[in-house]
């Protein structure tokens, strides 16, 4: 019979049998190439996607200032992604946890605990790690923020008089209406309480900028498909902790679109918001519709007597002790300071005291300093840092750790 | 020496081919399309008369009628479930089951899908060039004038309806236990915005859908596994051990640069579907993702056993 298949072909020669042998390894090579193509897309596309800054006529700084300004986008949707990094040691759920506990007691209003669809307690756990968002705005009196989860969304709905916040995981519902009053700013002020938009950010960084600032356009972006205005706000002195802050303004609408502050000390931005996917259309009007479902928890809440309240978890036990909040240095570079009034204050600063093992282990996430003002140890973190003095002062902002002992050393 | 007798290419083929020279896959080869559709059906039909494959079935549909009659029992008193405030217990969905019978069918299928679904998938993936090896049966099947890629690709296709049948099992059961435990209706996403029942049952088929559709990489991770050893139990064994192993690698923080490539990383990205409107961006990872592994490990399975030396 001949030699049928030349795969197992023992009848044939030597270069044969070595040909067959590549024929099988040559097999190998086409999940190699798949996965080397895969790699390669994976690698070149952002690349490749990330097709060049736009060609924009050139504005100062200032036509882009009043360009935000002047902005009055009513009617927008998108999905905005946020990030920050505040290089916090990272405790995990225990953060989040205390600082909702932390901004939901005084929101619950006195029923004893509080609602998992809090907005108060939902919104702070956008402080820390990495969050996708998604907006729709339709006029002043109905916006909608929701908050992308596993398999879980955390929805806010501004409807004319109604505010709703729907948990979808534990289908629990919290509800208040606006007192009186139509178009008062306090109505959506739950939104307001944590930034979450770039607009958001922005706003505040724009407040911040004095002689003490330099603002320049560092040219043009791309950002969630739309070109777009790169204004850079950079701090003028040193010592701030600060290095700059890029906001990407839509050239169109003069929206903001991207928010990034770097820190002075280099690496990845410490907030980093912006909008992944944006439109300027009219959401559907359907996107504000709520009814609480069937067997959902309903939790109602006062906003008129909510608003001021939860904002300032400093009305509650820890901070009590605060008089006389002062803030020394201007722009960037203030500190505030106050005086917890109590000496040795933190058990940080007294390791030899009655709570030693606690003052040991909060210590370890601090630096001992010591300067003229006596000593105290800094709690550093990427942006803010803090140092508490052995008299029971606190000292923190935007500024490094010297900055912070010449702040101390100062106020002797 | 069986293995001149048992080979990859036709018996037409090879007599067409003159002595020594190498033979071009597919270049003489045309049998006609039905004749494959006829493996096809022959496979299936023997994939799916298995007990061992009812068997995994029946378990498949008893996950939704469990957590329906426990829900049920919790809830029988009028109170919600978990006692609010906390959430995060139980899978998806699992608070909303007491009002709608539909969201059963969400739970179910993120209850299944981490484990019993690709579990039963390994198995039926493991088994199937590897089981034929053990049971001395390969052999004869590729005497048929099928090819080997032909057979691999007939076997891979029966792993693909395994993963569809097994995930509408799951959806089909829960979607009958929670019609008749619960009350059904409209729903309301989990945005907050309502939609009617029937656009709900559309939802919960367009799930079901993606469901079966993440389960194509770990069908083709098993069918590899299983052209490298001849035998089955074997090969179900390294499938299902590796699908543990990269579920719990997905858990550790540290390796949070590799999870976006695992394939399980993905899976419960189905619950997207239920925003409104819907988030697609993980949707489509994921889907693109279980495309690649299907190509790098199909094509690797079809490396592996088209070189093969196959002996028993």
């Amino acid at each position: 019979m001949a030699p049928i298949d030349s795969d197992d072909n023992r009848t044939a020669g030597e270069g044969e049998e070595l040909r067959a042998g590549r024929r099988k390894a040559a097999r190998y090579v086409v999940p190699v190439a798949v996965m080397g193509v895969a790699a390669a897309t994976i690698g070149l596309v952002p690349a490749l996607a990330d097709s060049g800054d736009p060609d924009l006529p050139k504005v100062t700084a200032e036509q882009l200032i009043e360009k935000i300004a002047k902005s009055d986008v009513q009617q927008m949707s998108g999905t905005v992604r946020i990030n920050t990094d505040l290089g916090l040691p990272d405790l995990g759920g225990l953060e989040s946890g205390l600082m909702s506990g932390m901004s939901a007691g005084p929101g619950a209003g006195g029923d004893g605990e509080g609602s998992a669809a809090d907005p108060s307690a939902k919104l702070t756990e956008l402080v820390s790690g990495s969050h996708t968002l998604r907006v729709a705005a339709d006029g002043p009196d109905r916006q909608k923020l929701s908050l992308l989860e596993n398999a879980a969304e955390y929805s806010l709905i501004h409807n004319g008089d109604d505010l709703w916040g729907y948990d979808s995981e534990s289908n629990e519902v919290y509800h208040s209406t606006a007192s009186g009053g139509d178009g008062r700013p306090e109505k959506d002020a739950p939104e307001k309480d944590v930034p979450a938009t770039p607009k958001d950010f922005a706003e505040q960084a724009l407040k911040a900028v004095d002689d003490t600032t330099s603002v320049t356009v560092g040219g043009t972006a791309q950002v969630a498909g739309r070109d777009a205005y790169r204004l850079v706000v950079e701090p003028k002195q040193d010592g701030s902790t600060v290095g700059a802050i890029t906001v990407a303004v839509d050239a169109e609408t003069g929206t903001p679109l991207k928010f990034t502050l770097t820190p002075a000390s280099g690496g990845a931005a410490v907030v980093d918001v912006g909008f992944t996917e944006v439109s300027f259309a009219k959401p559907d009007a359907s996107t504000f519709d709520f009814t609480p479902p069937a067997g959902a928890k309903v939790t109602e809440g006062d906003a008129s007597a909510e608003a001021p309240e939860h904002g300032r978890p400093a009305e509650g036990g820890p901070a009590e002790g605060l008089d006389g909040l002062e803030v020394i240095g201007e722009g960037w570079n203030a500190i505030a300071t106050f005086d917890t009034g109590a000496r040795g204050g933190l058990p940080t600063a007294s390791p030899d005291g009655d709570l030693g093992a606690l003052g040991g282990f909060l210590g370890s996430f601090g630096d001992q300093v010591k300067g003229d003002f006596g000593s105290g140890t800094v709690f550093k973190t990427r942006l803010v840092n803090a140092l508490i003095t052995d008299d029971g002062k606190v000292y923190a902002g935007a500024v490094t750790k010297d900055a912070l002992v010449k702040a101390a050393e100062a106020a002797r | 020496m069986s293995r001149a007798d048992v080979r990859g290419e036709p018996v037409r083929e090879a007599e067409a081919t003159a002595p020594g020279t190498v033979a071009v896959p597919g270049a003489v080869r045309r049998p006609s399309p039905l004749w494959s559709l006829g493996l096809l059906r022959s496979e299936l039909l023997i994939t799916f008369r298995r007990w061992r494959t009812l068997a995994l079935l029946a378990v498949l549909a008893a996950v939704p009628i469990l957590v329906g009659i426990a829900v049920k029992i919790e809830t029988s008193d009028g109170s919600s479930l978990g006692g609010g405030g906390g959430g995060g217990e139980g899978p998806a969905f699992i608070s909303q089951i007491s009002n709608n019978g539909l969201f059963l069918v969400f739970t179910a299928l993120a209850a299944t899908l981490p484990f019993f679904l690709p579990m039963a998938i390994g198995v039926v993936a493991g088994d199937a060039i590897a089981g034929e090896s053990s049971a001395g049966t390969l052999r004869y099947l590729l005497v048929a004038p099928a090819g080997r890629s032909r057979l691999l690709l007939t076997k891979y296709a029966t792993v693909l309806a395994f993963c569809l049948a097994a995930t509408l099992v799951v959806a089909v059961s829960a979607l009958a236990v929670g019609a008749l435990l619960f009350p059904v209706g409209d729903l309301v996403t989990i945005s907050g915005t309502r939609i009617t029942y029937a656009e709900g049952l559309g939802r919960a088929l367009l799930i079901a859908l993606v469901v079966a559709a993440s389960l194509v990489g770990v069908a083709a991770l098993g069918l590899f596994v299983s052209t490298l050893t001849g035998s089955g139990i074997a090969a179900m064994a390294t499938t299902v051990g590796l699908l543990i192993t990269v579920q719990i690698l997905d858990q550790i923080p540290q390796l949070d640069a590799l999870q976006p490539y695992f394939f399980s990383h993905y899976w419960l990205s189905f619950a997207d579907l239920m925003r409104e409107p819907v988030y697609w961006d993980d949707l489509v990872k994921n889907l693109g993702l279980q495309a690649l592994y299907a190509a790098v490990f199909g094509s690797a399975a079809w490396a592996r056993f088209t070189t093969r030396d196959i002996t028993a």
